[in-house]
Formats: structure tokens, C-alpha cells, sequence
């Protein structure tokens, strides 16, 4: 085994190398200041990087991995840092890569209906840039404002509009790569259909862990003709659940669909105030529907008699898009505006079956009894995306650790009733533990050796994903060394 | 130097905050470390390190409150990169108070950091001579003839005075042009309404606009008057205190907010009306400026509640006179919109509204409209490279959208905004709203 034992490493030598690859300036290696990496969006796991390393251009990156691979030194990617799995969680003694500075749209193909960025340039600046002539990026996480496209490819992100559009790797043609060896390579194209393995597919999604994106090709869609947004609110979420149901079964298929319960209501009225969701209503459903003028108008009609038929008390429809983006914006806003309700949040991000929502929920409400923490729900409802927002006081000593147990019994539940530990968040540091409760010893076993294939040092983000010992405690510790023993581990 | 018997233990040459007003923990929890802000800092835009933003900066002020790191250079420098735009403000869905974590700790850094000798002088030369209008007239004339006699265009093409100091490159090179008008105040002190007296307001001209803007400040009152406003403009103003509130000097400051509070005394004025942005943000401040002083407390309330932008103003109270159109066709005009106003006093609508009842004017709309342009008070003069990077930005930006002319309502903005244009070799016209209001009601044509 190559397990890094706890070495003194002379960083001096080393930054001497990084500086000289991407100048002074782009190293940051004070204490103080390497504070300000030690975590990403999901804050309750925190770890000081060495050095942190901002390259600008593929061959930068290229240079610093190799540095890393020479003196057998784990490094870790980041973007915009927004990410909610702890996926770019330093570990200790690593090298943090940022792209922050990799922010340049490199060719914009309108013809081709493509895009040729940088990792680090932001998700709807993307959309920004071809929307003057009638395109937009689909994918549209909710911190799409900031979130980095090399981040998106990390999570393989999805968004109010994966409904209908699918996720990042529905729109990633083709990938410049650094792997872990420091090598330079190029996979998918810029066409979408390519024949062998699908190794872009492979790297969308696979959180850092088999190198960094330098260059990725996206595809830009057509804006529809028409877009509507409706807003339903029901005094009761079974009823918002099972409009849902009708209007997925009747054959339409929205650009998105999303569900917000009463405690997520109220958060996002106290923040941002649109006044657009009624605070007495049990549950709001969202449902965005695009396409040409006669289609949407059809869709509209329908949709709008489906909830009624649910029990809908009123239906407030936006064609405009300014109103269409006060409707959206307390939803975008929801995370973070449970911050305003509380110290402290943990957002879970689990998938089920759309038919088990009312049970799963109401599950979750006695598991909030249980524990004594309120939770808010906000629900990717067309494909079944459930993140409940645990709200608790970090300051409080044991509360984290009780809200993780939490967490980990929502996920367990997901898993239970024919769901997955992730709809778009990634696994990361946070839900690595829990992978068992999803995979077999032989899943895990057969993912163990695709990593190994392009990382087979363990230097590039170890210790996410999969269940490690030191962090899964010490029964998943004796059941996970017996679960892949012909593995190396790191 | 001596090692700390009690290590990780904040000892005395790990300097921190004092007592007086540190940043206040319980802003601090309120932010959830989501990052939301760091889409719109303009530092962070430019720099792209964490510390540079205000997520990173929120962090820093909790490492130093908990003896975590020291209030040294390593962290002193990501706090003075902020632009005070408070843009971050604007887009945090959590509400985090960032302008009263940032302001907190301004003067905490001018108490208890020294500063490098070259950046204590540039930071006195500006504090002593911006905030003063009969200082900087003093200046005024050396000015004249050095800009008459061809300096600038030898110092700009030579690069000789960057190469020097970069901050004094980037002072000279923000200079307007200056005119004989500036040497002396030429509006009396009450200037009668127009038509039936609806309102009497006070007028403040602010420094440098009363220098090398005074057209604007001409503009601002022949508007206010034609509304039926008497404007009173006590002779006895001074500066606003904008510019040493901004970067930390806090009695500076506050000595400035009672000479202003002290001229307004007495002139029984229904509102106290103010063109810039930067100083209308900060005269709305008074209060919090003030709050310690038992003999100011009340007054600067009630002098804050009187403020109003010349554009929020004009939309509250409605305008009644007739506009004729500026240019014989279609105007394509771009707003601009300063981050003091936008962010700081959340005015954005009434400046659009008001220019879009000029017959004729198309309004465009640029992309990131929330971003500073880069002036940011005396920050293009701290901070040069990061400044130019944002107005260079910007100038793309707002010609991006084909307007033909740029409506601009701070004078820090027009400047920065104007050096940019000329960089690039563009020659669009940038005004301030009340000029244009100013030309739409006098009847006059633009390029007449």
C-alpha cells in the first residue's frame, strides 16, 4: 500500500516550483490567508490547505500536477468554492488547485450550437454570452450566479431545468484534460455522438477524483419561443405531490417542476421578500413549461386545470421575463436563506421516487421530531430531488454531529425507498460513508479500479466518494478493509 | 521578538482587534459561507483569490476576533482591496450585513496596523487635501498651467509617472480639465422657485463635483428650481465626509458630519438634496457616524431622514415641467449605475424613470450593471491595478450596448469612466441625468 504516512514535507523547494510555473503572484501561502480555503459552501468539515495554486492556463495546471506527482504530494481542485458535498475540501498537506483565474470563453460557435470555456468561468456567464443571439446554457444550478462550469463537470450539476434538458453531462461534448500524472489529454469532441467508451461521461460527475477539466466543450441550446412559469399553492404538499404525478402522466414534459414546503416558504419571504409565495400555503409547486407560443399556451391550460383539479387555491401564471424571474427567485434563493432562519444549516440532497413523496415527507417530519431540528424541504419535483434543509446551531456543542446522524437517516430512507445518496450535490467528504448503504462490496470494488485507471498514485482529491477508515468510524473501518482487499487504498 | 508563553493563545505581537466596535460576531454567524457574494465583488472578479472577496474577508474578521490570525499585512490588504461597493449586500440571501463588518473594521486597521511609510503619505496627501475644496482650489492653479502647457500628454504617453508611483500615475490620470469656473462658488445663497414654491430644499455641492463639475451642480439647481424647488446652499458646507468614513477615519469623519449638520442649522429646509452618489450614501450614514455623540445623536436622525438623491427626489415628487426631446431622432442612452447608489441606497429605479420621460431617449440596459466601475471613492488611487482592470471592464461593458451617450450621476464614476473612454480611443459623451434633465427643459438640443 502507498499510504502517505505523516511525513515532514519541506514545502519551501515546492512553492519555490509552483512560482515558478505561475508566478508570485498566483501562490498563496500565508497561514492567514490559506484560512480562507479550508472549506467550501458545506462548512461543517474544514481543513487547511499547504499552498494553494491559481494557474491560468491549461499547461499551468499541467506543470503544478506534475510537481505534485513528483513529490508524491495529494492535491485537491476547486472552483468557485460553492459546492455542498465538500468536494473541494483540502485534505492535510495538500495542494489546493483553483481555477478562479481560468475564466475565459475560448470560441463561441453559434452554427455548432457550442461553447469552448475555461473551468473557471461562472455558469450563466455562459448563458450571458450567447443569449443576445437567442441561445442559453441549460443547466442551471441554483447558485448559477457563481458556481463554476469546471465545478458543474466535478458534481455534474443539475438545476431547475434538468427536467427537461437533462444534466451537465447531457451538455458536456468534449473535455481538455490534466490527469493525475500531469498529462494532457483530449476525449469526447465537439460533436455529440462519438463511438467507444464514453470516457467524458466517465469524468462528468467524478468530483476531482480522476483529474481537472481544463477545457470544456459545452453545448448551447435555441431560447424557446415561449416561456411560461405557474405558481399553485396548496394547503396541503400531498396534493402539490400528486399534481406532479398528473402532470408528468398526462404527457407534458416541463422545463422544470419544483416543490417548496411552508418552512422554505416563509424562510425565502423573510429574505428576499418577493411577496409572490403565499405564507400560509402548505406547499407551492412551480412548474416552468417552454417551447413554441401554441404549445405553451396548451401546457399552460392544462397544467393550470390539473391543479385545480389537486386542489390548487390560486394559480399565478408569468410570461414575462421579469416577472417569470421574481417567481423563480425565491425558490434560487432558498438555501441560503435558511440561513437567515437559523446559525446554522446542513442541506441534504437525496433522490426518490416521485409516487413515495408524501410518505418519504412525512417520514422526514417524524425523523425532525425525533431529533428535535426543523427541517425545510425544497424538491426538485419533476425527477424526484429532494433537499431537506436541517437547521441547527453549530455553536451548540454535539449539534453537528447529531444533524449529520440526521442527514444520514434521510439518506438511508432515500436509499430505502428506491432512491440514490445524490441528485446533484456529489458525494464529496460528506456522504461518502453512506455509499454502502447504495452499493455492494462489488460496485464499489469495480469504481475502485476505474480510479485507478487514470489515478493510480490516490494523489488527485483522495478521500472523497468512497468510505475510508479513518473517517467512517470504526465498524464501516473493519468492513470496508475486508471489502476491498485487492484494491490499493489511500 | 518574544515567543508567546501560551501558544495559539492571541498574544501581543499577534495584534487584533480592540475593543472599541470590533466586527460584531453575531454579523459575522449570519453568513452561511455559500459564496453567493463573490459573483459580484469586483476585487474578487479581478484578483480571484478568496481573501479578495467578502465571503473571505468575513472570514478573516472571525479569524482575527478569535485570535486565529493576526490584523497584519496578510490580511490588512484583502480588507483595503474592497471597494466598498457593497454590491455583496445587494446579493446575499442571507442578509449579511457586510457594510457594517467592513466599516467596523476600517478603523480598527487605521488604529492598530501601521501602515508602510509611502502608503501613510498617499493616504494623508488624500485625506488632507480631498475633503477640502479651498485646499484643492489652492492646487487649482499650478493645475491649470501644467495642463496647459502639455504635461499630461507627455506624463500619459511616457508612462514616466507611473513608472515612479503607480498611484500617483493613476491620480493624474483621473484629472479633469480644468476650467477658470472652478475657482471660485458662483451660486448665491438662496436661489428663488420657479412658478409656485412647492418645496425649499438645501443643495449640497460636494467637493469634487464643486470643482471640476460645477455644471452639474448649475444643472441640478436650474432643475429644482423649475420644479418649483427654492434652494437654499449654505455657504458654510463643507465635505460630506464620504472620503475619510470610506477608509477609516472615523473622527475625521465625524468632525466633517457636524460642520455639515451645523450649516444645514437653522435654514428650515424640507429636504437636503445631494447629486453624487458616494456623498449622498454617507449623509444618509449620519446617524450611524454619530451615534456616539450625545450632542449630535438626535440632530444627525433627523438631518439623515432630509437626505435625498436629486434623482430619488425628482421621481418622489413628480416633475412638472414640459421635456422636449435632446436630439433631432431616437437617443440610444446607457445609465450607469453607481454601486452608492444601486447597492447603497438601493436607487435604481427613479434615475431610469426620470431619463426615460425625456421624448425621444431609449434606455439600454449593459451587462453586469451591478459591478463597480472601479472608481470606488480614492480607490483608483489606492489601488490602480485592480481599478483599471474594472473601468476598462466597464467601458466595454457599457459601450457593448450601442448607446450613444453615457448617463452617469456620481462624479467618481464619470471620471473613472471618462479616463477609460479616452484609453480606448472612444468619444461617447457621459453626463449626468440632471444635465440631460437640464438641456430636456430648457428646450436645448444636445450637439446644438
Amino acid at each position: 500500500m502507498i499510504i502517505q504516512e505523516k511525513q515532514q514535507i519541506n514545502w519551501q523547494p515546492i512553492i519555490k516550483q509552483f512560482e515558478d510555473v505561475v508566478g508570485k503572484n498566483g501562490v498563496v501561502q500565508r497561514r492567514e490567508e490559506l484560512l480562507t480555503y479550508e472549506c467550501d459552501g458545506l462548512t461543517s468539515y474544514r481543513q487547511r490547505p499547504a499552498v494553494v495554486v491559481l494557474p491560468r492556463t491549461t499547461e499551468q495546471v499541467a506543470e503544478a500536477v506534475k510537481i505534485c506527482d513528483r513529490n508524491q504530494i495529494p492535491w485537491v481542485a476547486r472552483g468557485a468554492g460553492t459546492g455542498l458535498s465538500g468536494g473541494a475540501l483540502p485534505v492535510e498537506n495538500c495542494v489546493l488547485i483553483v481555477t478562479a483565474l481560468m475564466k475565459k470563453i475560448l470560441e463561441i460557435d453559434l452554427e455548432n450550437q457550442r461553447v469552448v470555456v475555461q473551468p473557471g468561468v461562472i455558469n450563466n456567464w455562459v448563458t450571458q454570452a450567447v443569449s443576445g443571439a437567442g441561445f442559453y446554457y441549460a443547466p442551471d444550478p441554483s447558485s448559477q450566479i457563481v458556481c463554476s462550469i469546471g465545478g458543474n463537470v466535478a458534481e455534474n450539476s443539475g438545476g431547475v431545468h434538468c427536467l427537461k434538458y437533462g444534466v451537465t453531462t447531457n451538455h458536456v461534448l468534449g473535455l481538455k484534460l490534466v490527469l493525475p500524472d500531469g498529462s494532457i489529454v483530449d476525449v469526447g469532441s465537439s460533436v455529440p455522438e462519438m463511438p467507444g467508451y464514453d470516457i467524458t461521461g466517465l469524468f462528468v460527475g467524478s468530483e476531482g477524483t480522476l483529474g481537472i477539466a481544463t477545457e470544456i466543450t459545452l453545448r448551447i441550446l435555441k431560447t424557446a419561443e415561449s416561456i411560461c412559469v405557474l405558481l399553485a399553492d396548496f394547503t396541503n404538499i400531498e396534493a402539490a405531490g400528486a399534481s406532479v404525478s398528473d402532470i408528468i402522466g398526462s404527457g407534458i414534459i416541463p422545463a422544470g417542476m419544483e416543490i417548496m414546503d411552508n418552512l422554505s416558504i416563509n424562510a425565502v419571504e423573510d429574505v428576499v421578500a418577493t411577496g409572490c409565495y403565499p405564507r400560509d400555503a402548505a406547499a407551492i409547486l412551480l412548474v416552468e413549461v417552454d417551447g413554441l407560443e401554441v404549445e405553451v399556451a396548451a401546457n399552460k391550460k392544462r397544467i393550470a386545470e390539473i391543479c385545480t383539479k389537486n386542489g390548487a387555491r390560486s394559480i399565478t401564471t408569468a410570461n414575462d421575463l421579469e416577472t417569470r424571474l421574481k417567481l423563480w427567485k425565491g425558490r434560487k434563493a432558498a438555501f441560503a436563506a435558511a440561513g437567515h432562519m437559523s446559525p446554522d444549516y446542513y442541506v441534504q440532497d437525496g433522490v426518490i421516487p416521485r409516487t413515495q413523496l408524501s410518505f418519504v415527507l412525512q417520514e422526514i417530519e417524524n425523523l425532525s421530531q425525533k431529533y428535535g431540528y426543523r427541517i425545510a424541504n425544497v424538491f426538485h419535483a419533476g425527477d424526484g430531488n429532494l433537499h431537506p434543509l436541517i437547521l441547527y446551531d453549530n455553536s451548540v456543542p454535539g449539534a453537528l454531529e447529531k444533524v449529520e446522524e440526521l442527514g444520514g437517516d434521510i439518506l438511508k430512507l432515500c436509499v430505502k425507498v428506491g432512491g440514490s445518496l445524490s441528485g446533484e450535490h456529489g458525494i464529496g467528504a460528506d456522504k461518502k460513508c453512506y455509499m454502502p448503504e447504495m452499493f455492494t462490496e462489488i460496485d464499489l470494488e469495480t469504481m475502485q479500479w476505474v480510479r485507478q485507471v487514470f489515478n493510480p498514485k490516490g494523489l488527485a482529491n483522495p478521500g472523497k466518494i468512497f468510505p475510508t477508515p479513518r473517517t467512517c468510524g470504526e465498524a464501516a473501518n473493519a468492513q470496508s478493509a475486508k471489502q476491498f482487499e485487492s484494491v490499493e487504498r489511500f | 521578538m518574544q515567543i508567546s508563553e501560551k501558544p495559539g493563545i492571541n498574544s501581543d505581537n499577534l495584534g487584533g482587534f480592540d475593543a472599541n466596535h470590533p466586527p460584531d460576531p453575531k454579523l459575522i454567524d449570519t453568513c452561511v459561507h455559500c459564496g453567493f457574494c463573490l459573483s459580484t465583488c469586483p476585487s474578487y472578479r479581478v484578483i480571484g483569490k478568496e481573501m479578495d472577496s467578502p465571503r473571505g474577508r468575513i472570514y478573516l474578521m472571525d479569524a482575527i476576533n478569535e485570535g486565529e490570525a493576526p490584523l497584519g499585512e496578510g490580511t490588512v490588504q484583502h480588507f483595503d482591496s474592497c471597494l466598498g461597493c457593497l454590491a455583496c449586500v445587494t446579493t446575499c440571501p442571507s442578509g449579511v450585513q457586510y457594510d457594517k463588518l467592513i466599516a467596523a473594521t476600517r478603523p480598527q486597521i487605521e488604529r492598530n496596523y501601521s501602515r508602510s511609510l509611502p502608503d501613510k503619505l498617499v493616504r494623508q496627501l488624500i485625506f488632507n487635501l480631498f475633503p477640502y475644496p479651498n485646499r484643492l482650489r489652492v492646487l487649482l492653479a499650478p493645475l491649470l498651467i501644467y495642463q496647459k502647457l502639455g504635461f499630461p500628454k507627455f506624463f500619459r504617453a511616457t508612462g514616466l509617472l507611473k513608472q515612479i508611483s503607480p498611484r500617483l500615475g493613476a491620480m493624474e490620470s483621473i484629472l479633469p480639465n480644468v476650467t477658470l469656473k472652478a475657482f471660485r462658488d458662483t451660486l448665491p445663497e438662496v436661489i428663488p422657485a420657479e412658478g409656485k414654491k412647492r418645496y425649499r430644499v438645501g443643495v449640497i455641492l460636494g467637493c469634487v463635483q464643486r470643482l471640476f463639475f460645477s455644471k452639474v451642480n448649475d444643472a441640478t439647481v436650474r432643475v429644482l428650481t423649475a420644479n418649483g424647488c427654492e434652494v437654499v446652499i449654505p455657504k458654510s458646507q463643507g465635505c460630506c465626509a464620504a472620503l475619510p468614513e470610506h477608509q477609516g477615519q472615523k473622527e475625521q469623519a465625524q468632525a466633517l458630519a457636524r460642520q455639515m449638520i451645523d450649516s444645514f442649522e437653522g435654514t428650515g429646509v424640507d429636504f437636503v438634496i445631494i447629486n453624487a452618489a458616494g456623498c449622498g450614501h454617507t449623509l444618509k450614514e449620519y446617524a450611524h457616524i454619530l451615534e456616539d455623540d450625545p450632542n449630535y445623536r438626535e440632530k444627525a436622525k433627523e438631518f439623515a431622514g432630509k437626505v435625498k438623491d436629486a434623482q430619488e427626489f425628482l421621481a418622489l415628487v413628480g416633475l412638472t415641467t414640459k421635456l422636449s426631446p435632446l436630439t433631432d431622432g431616437e437617443l440610444t442612452l446607457v445609465y450607469q449605475d453607481a454601486c452608492h447608489l444601486l447597492h447603497g441606497q438601493k436607487i435604481s429605479v427613479q434615475p431610469r424613470q426620470l431619463l426615460r420621460q425625456i421624448p425621444g431617449v431609449k434606455l439600454r440596459e449593459p451587462i453586469d450593471a451591478a459591478l463597480c466601475c472601479g472608481s470606488a471613492g480614492v480607490y483608483n488611487m489606492l489601488q490602480p491595478e485592480v481599478a483599471d482592470e474594472l473601468g476598462q471592464q466597464k467601458v466595454d461593458n457599457l459601450l457593448n450596448t450601442g448607446a450613444e451617450l453615457i448617463a452617469s450621476a456620481n462624479p467618481g464614476c464619470t471620471l473613472q469612466i471618462s479616463k477609460h473612454l479616452q484609453l480606448q480611443g472612444k468619444e461617447v459623451p457621459i453626463m449626468h441625468p440632471m444635465e440631460l434633465l437640464d438641456y430636456s427643459i430648457r428646450g436645448v438640443k444636445l450637439y446644438e
